[in-house]
């Protein structure tokens, strides 16, 4: 007996190297860890990314601008909506295309329906990788199956939505689609009073997530991150407010910041940005002008030699897209710049030191998307 | 900007335009690092950072942006060895160029000295070449890569009134005022 204990006393002092993933749920996607633990603490991290590599980049210089609007779809696939938009802007920018007003909001009202979707897949599945496995996630997909129910009725598609179009967007909604947004608008905030009350003071929540994964507003501006995980460290920081796109500067909203920058307070700040993106959807619903929703635009765009640098605030910040145009149908250059993947800058620093629960927890409160790390 | 940078740091600001300024890659961190802490500039955050392969050279672009003062700074730095490209890494200076630079590596086969952990982000060590690269997967012929005309561009009946209603899912419309004959198996431009 006493031989046994002492090898085992033995192998307790040795790192041992734990993998996690592809196949993981808590990596929300085929995404690898390579995890070297010593007892429950990590002392190195490593991720291992690629899986869903399309080279999206290199095809895209081989494809007009509007043909590559579906590629946009596929990076962020659960916010295909905001991604569509960006390419769209930078485009616009890049060949001088005017936008009909209506269609500005109604570019606004679907990247707000996409936000709240989205954050309510990534708060759903924050909360199950604390612990609370699939019932708050389902309650939170309730909602989120309203909004795809909306976006086909308008597109036919619920995740790769194909949407907007350069120049405007590819259909008006149906007749149907006003009092449906409506009903939806009115019972969202109640609903998510709903979710926050099912989690937010729940004892094992909090201590989940209270003061883990803390990240200093400093290392947040400095690590690139954006988003929800930048004002979650209480950086007030929102494009639509800096730099506002499409019609956001005539709309009224606050941009939620959290104190801490732990993983409670960004779970916060995407719960309240939901109640915000409600707002907004209720105004623009109140100002849409009547009018076409799309401009004609030759379908040979060929936008003069050039660059670009546009983007919009996405679900999980800045979105950019780098366009370098060499006055041929198809850019030169394409690149994305995917906030999932620059927003895990900070992960290794994040995870060492700290007890591998708390490393998974901390992951899900940066609410990556895999297709978008790897395009 | 650009003259204020050059005053600073004599000789790193090779030329400037509106949008951006261009620095010596060998510069290159001294110069995010003097921009980052100049209280005039204030990029205290490096948004994104790519690369553009331009044949002959690279071009390696930084986008900064000043949260406070909510305005974006454009550098770029011109790397002229097209066969074995080099500069000074960001990471020093930006926490979040960490992963940028591994996919500017991966892609586009750019090295950063200093980098803490330069590995290939994407793809496998031991992937052959770098897919970004225009010269990656050459094609025969005398054509370059890119896309120089619309599909079918000459193809469609000249005569046929051609808009959105009768198009079919194989056919691109002429632009107005057409292209000519100028085909892609000549050679693009």
């Amino acid at each position: 007996m006493a031989t046994t204990s002492d090898a085992a006393n033995d192998t307790a002092n040795e790192p041992y190297v734990l993998n996690i993933g592809p196949q993981h749920p808590s990596t929300h996607g085929v995404f690898r860890l390579r995890v070297v633990m010593d007892g429950e603490v990590i002392r190195d991290l490593d991720m291992i990314v690629g899986y869903l590599h399309r080279s999206m980049e290199k095809l895209a210089e081989e494809r007009t601008y509007t043909q590559n609007i579906p590629f946009t779809d596929r990076a962020d696939y659960l916010a295909a909506m905001s991604n569509n938009l960006g390419l769209c802007l930078a485009v616009e920018r890049l060949a001088g295309v005017e936008v009909p007003e209506r269609a500005s909001y109604l570019r606004v009202i679907f990247a707000e329906l996409q936000r709240i979707a989205s954050h309510a897949m990534a708060n759903g599945t924050l909360v199950s990788d604390a612990g609370a496995w699939q019932t708050p996630l389902l309650y939170m997909f309730r909602e989120r199956e309203k909004i795809l129910d909306l976006f086909e009725m308008t597109c036919g598609a619920r995740l790769t939505t194909n949407y907007m179009r350069i120049g405007g967007v590819a259909f008006d909604p149906p007749p149907e689609f006003w009092p449906a947004l409506q009903e939806l608008v009115d019972e969202l905030p109640a609903r998510i009073d709903e979710y926050a009350s099912l989690v937010q003071d729940s004892e094992i929540f909090l201590a989940r997530t209270r003061n883990v994964g803390v990240i200093t507003a400093a290392d947040a501006i400095n690590g690139s991150l954006v988003g929800p995980a930048l004002r979650g460290s209480g950086v007030p920081w929102d494009l639509r407010k800096a730099e506002p796109y499409c019609v956001y500067d005539r709309m009224e909203f606050e941009v939620p910041v959290g104190r801490h920058g732990d993983v409670y307070d960004r779970f916060m700040v995407r719960m309240e940005e939901t109640r915000q993106s409600t707002a907004i959807i209720k105004q623009a619903m109140a100002q849409i002008p009547g009018g076409p929703h799309k401009t004609d635009i030759p379908l040979a765009l060929r936008p003069p030699a050039g660059e670009v640098y546009g983007r919009v605030e996405g679900p999980r910040g800045e979105l950019g897209f780098y366009l370098v145009s060499d006055g041929t149908p198809a850019p030169y250059r394409f690149h994305i710049r995917a906030p999932s993947l620059i927003n895990l800058s900070l992960l290794r620093e994040m995870a060492v030191g700290v007890s591998l629960p708390d490393a998974v927890v901390a992951l899900g409160s940066l609410d990556i998307i895999v297709g978008d790390i790897d395009r | 900007m650009a003259a204020r940078l050059g005053a600073a740091l004599p000789g790193a600001v090779t030329r400037a335009t509106d949008e951006w300024v261009e620095v010596v890659p060998e510069r290159v961190q001294e110069a995010l690092r003097w921009l980052r802490d100049s209280e005039e500039f204030d990029a205290a955050q490096l948004s994104d950072l790519t690369a553009v392969d331009r044949h002959t050279h690279f071009e390696v672009v930084y986008h900064l942006q000043s949260l406070d003062l909510n305005h974006q700074v454009v550098v770029k730095a011109i790397v002229g060895d097209h066969e074995a490209p080099a500069l000074p890494s960001a990471y020093p200076v930006y926490k979040g160029a960490l992963l940028q630079e591994r996919e500017v590596y991966d892609l586009m086969g750019i090295r950063f000295a200093d980098h803490p952990d330069l590995r290939r982000l994407f793809l496998w060590e031991g992937f052959p070449g770098h897919p970004l690269r225009k010269d990656f997967l050459g094609i025969g012929g005398g054509q370059t890569s890119g896309l120089r005309r619309f599909p079918n561009e000459d193809r469609a009946d000249p005569d046929r009134q051609m808009n959105r209603d009768n198009l079919t899912s194989q056919e691109m419309p002429r632009e107005a005022g057409g292209h000519g004959s100028e085909h892609v198996a000549s050679g693009g431009h």
